[in-house]
């Protein structure tokens, strides 16, 4: 697909590996641009029912490659032209995305991981508002979304003091769904992963769909979404098998439709 | 309704739905386009059978603007002569209400096709914009006029002027848009409205939509007058009686379009 990300589907599973690891595969406006085409690709894409992001090599994602940064760039174009269409692109899609947060996640490493639906940390994982350390604010959504994550307060303290937390204390925060030793990384994540992929994927999408929305609406709004949703779930396939199957007392097999 | 080549039209359960039909072109507007779907309208304005009309776009967009090609090489004295906009004007002397359901990109000619429908509901993915200023042109069927009389001189110079895309959420925000609809319920969410609309009275519905019509272009005091005078009118119809009727007998009207 590109030389700064590897793309694979399989089993329904599209994977999609930053790799740039001699960089700890830190953001150039290219990686920005590959990561939302390939989100974008998944997300069309009727055979992939759950995505993983996760770093080649050592790191998950460093954040911002500073060596393309000089004083006379404007640290706000570079948001509304390389990180602000990626998050949208994964704001936009309703399929299930997992972060496998490998290694090192900062800066803005740290806010792709938080822009994706689950966690998992390999126990190597670490994670950093680094942003603070060079006099900045962290970007790509970061104070958007970690706060939802983890609370205010504790939002607060993680983007101001800027301190490495390491995978158990990200598990404490409720920042990562499950940490994973390092020698079953690669089967625990591609497991959760293809668990995810065999579930009612449209009832997914209505979930984070709804999810989302009732952050910014009242709860009068809010109930005629609910309504939307269950209306939409309500005529999947997925949905008649799942009853089908409940009253067979089998097990149901989803097709994702 | 005979061969009809870039829209279709069904009735249902009193609402005449108007689907544009040229998806591999996301519905761009051609001249043939806009005189099948005026005509269409006109039909559906005398069919006692429609009480509402509804226009959507088949496929991914409701209508992304107006074909190029067609008017590239137009000459001034060509479009004076072909009058094109003739046929864009006889769809505000519409009597009957128009919704527009855009499932999409509404650009250019495609937007103000939806400024001309009386009430608009929208997937929160669709997006709206002019885009002709970026050609060298600007908008020419009313785009100018209805999109400032929505939102105000200062919020519609703001996207006329760079031509840049409008969300369903700003367009929301601004009155520009009634509902916001989930994509997948669309058109059955606007279906159902339209069909409640067709179970009005429809005399009533016809006075009222040209006494809001006239509200937006006369004095106020005109517009009083206006009013009251369609109010008076409504007195002469058998409807009102059956309506009161009811009303006083405690049982549900059966009004007749009379």
């Amino acid at each position: 697909m590109s030389d700064t990300i590897l793309y694979e589907v399989l089993n329904g599973v599209a994977t999609i590996t930053l790799n740039r690891p001699d960089k700890l595969n830190a953001f150039t406006h290219k990686l920005n641009h590959d990561v939302r085409k390939a989100v974008k690709e998944a997300s069309t894409d009727e055979g992939v029912r759950a995505i993983v992001i996760t770093g080649a090599g050592r790191a998950f994602c460093s954040g911002q490659d500073l060596s393309g940064v000089d004083e006379s760039i404007d640290h706000g174009e570079v948001l509304r032209n390389s990180y602000g269409p990626m998050v949208k692109e994964i704001d936009r899609c309703e399929k299930p995305i997992i972060a496998a947060v490998n290694g090192v996640a900062a800066g803005a490493g740290f806010s792709l991981a938080i822009a994706c639906d689950f966690r998992l940390a390999s126990e190597k994982a670490s994670f950093l508002e680094a942003f603070i350390h060079v006099g900045l604010i962290p970007d790509a959504a970061n104070l958007y979304n970690l706060p939802k994550i983890v609370g205010h307060a504790k939002a607060l303290e993680l983007a101001i003091l800027g301190e490495k937390i390491s995978a158990d204390e990200a598990k404490e925060l409720n920042l990562v769904t499950k940490v994973i030793p390092a020698a079953e990384w690669d089967q625990q994540v591609r497991a959760f992963a293809e668990r995810l992929a065999s579930m009612p994927t449209k009832a997914i999408g209505l979930i984070k769909r709804n999810m989302k929305a009732g952050w910014q609406m009242d709860l009068h709004d809010y109930l005629e979404k609910e309504a939307y949703g269950q209306r939409i779930a309500g005529l999947t396939k997925d949905h008649q098998e799942g009853v089908q199957a409940f009253l067979n007392k089998r097990k149901p097999e989803f097709q994702g439709q | 309704m005979h061969n009809l080549q870039f829209v279709e039209a069904t009735v249902v359960d009193g609402v005449g739905l108007i689907e544009l039909n040229r998806p591999e072109v996301l519905n761009a507007i051609n001249r043939p386009m806009v005189t099948e779907l005026v005509e269409l309208m006109t039909a559906f304005d005398r069919d006692p059978e429609v009480g509402v009309m509804v226009i959507t776009g088949k496929g991914r967009a409701f209508a992304a603007g107006a074909d190029i090609h067609e008017m590239a090489g137009d000459s001034p004295i060509d479009l004076e002569l072909l009058d094109q906009f003739a046929d864009w004007d006889r769809i505000l002397s519409i009597k009957k209400p128009i919704i527009g359901a855009v499932n999409g990109f509404a650009l250019g000619g495609g937007f103000e096709l939806a400024l001309a429908c009386d009430l608009l509901f929208t997937t929160e993915t669709a997006q709206f914009g002019f885009p002709e200023v970026n050609l060298g042109v600007m908008p020419g069927a009313g785009g100018t006029q209805q999109l400032t009389k929505i939102m105000g001189k200062r919020k519609a110079l703001e996207w006329l002027l760079t031509g840049e895309k409008m969300s369903a959420h700003e367009a929301f925000h601004f009155g520009v848009v009634n509902r916001l609809i989930a994509p997948e319920l669309l058109l059955e969410e606007t279906m159902k409205y339209a069909k409640k609309v067709a179970k009005q009275p429809p005399l009533a519905v016809r006075l009222i939509k040209e006494a809001v019509d006239k509200a937006v272009d006369y004095p106020l005091d005109e517009g009083m007058k206006f009013e009251r005078k369609n109010f008076y009118l409504l007195f002469s119809s058998e409807d009102q009686k059956e309506g009161m009727s009811a009303f006083m007998e405690k049982r549900s009207p059966q009004f007749k379009g009379k």
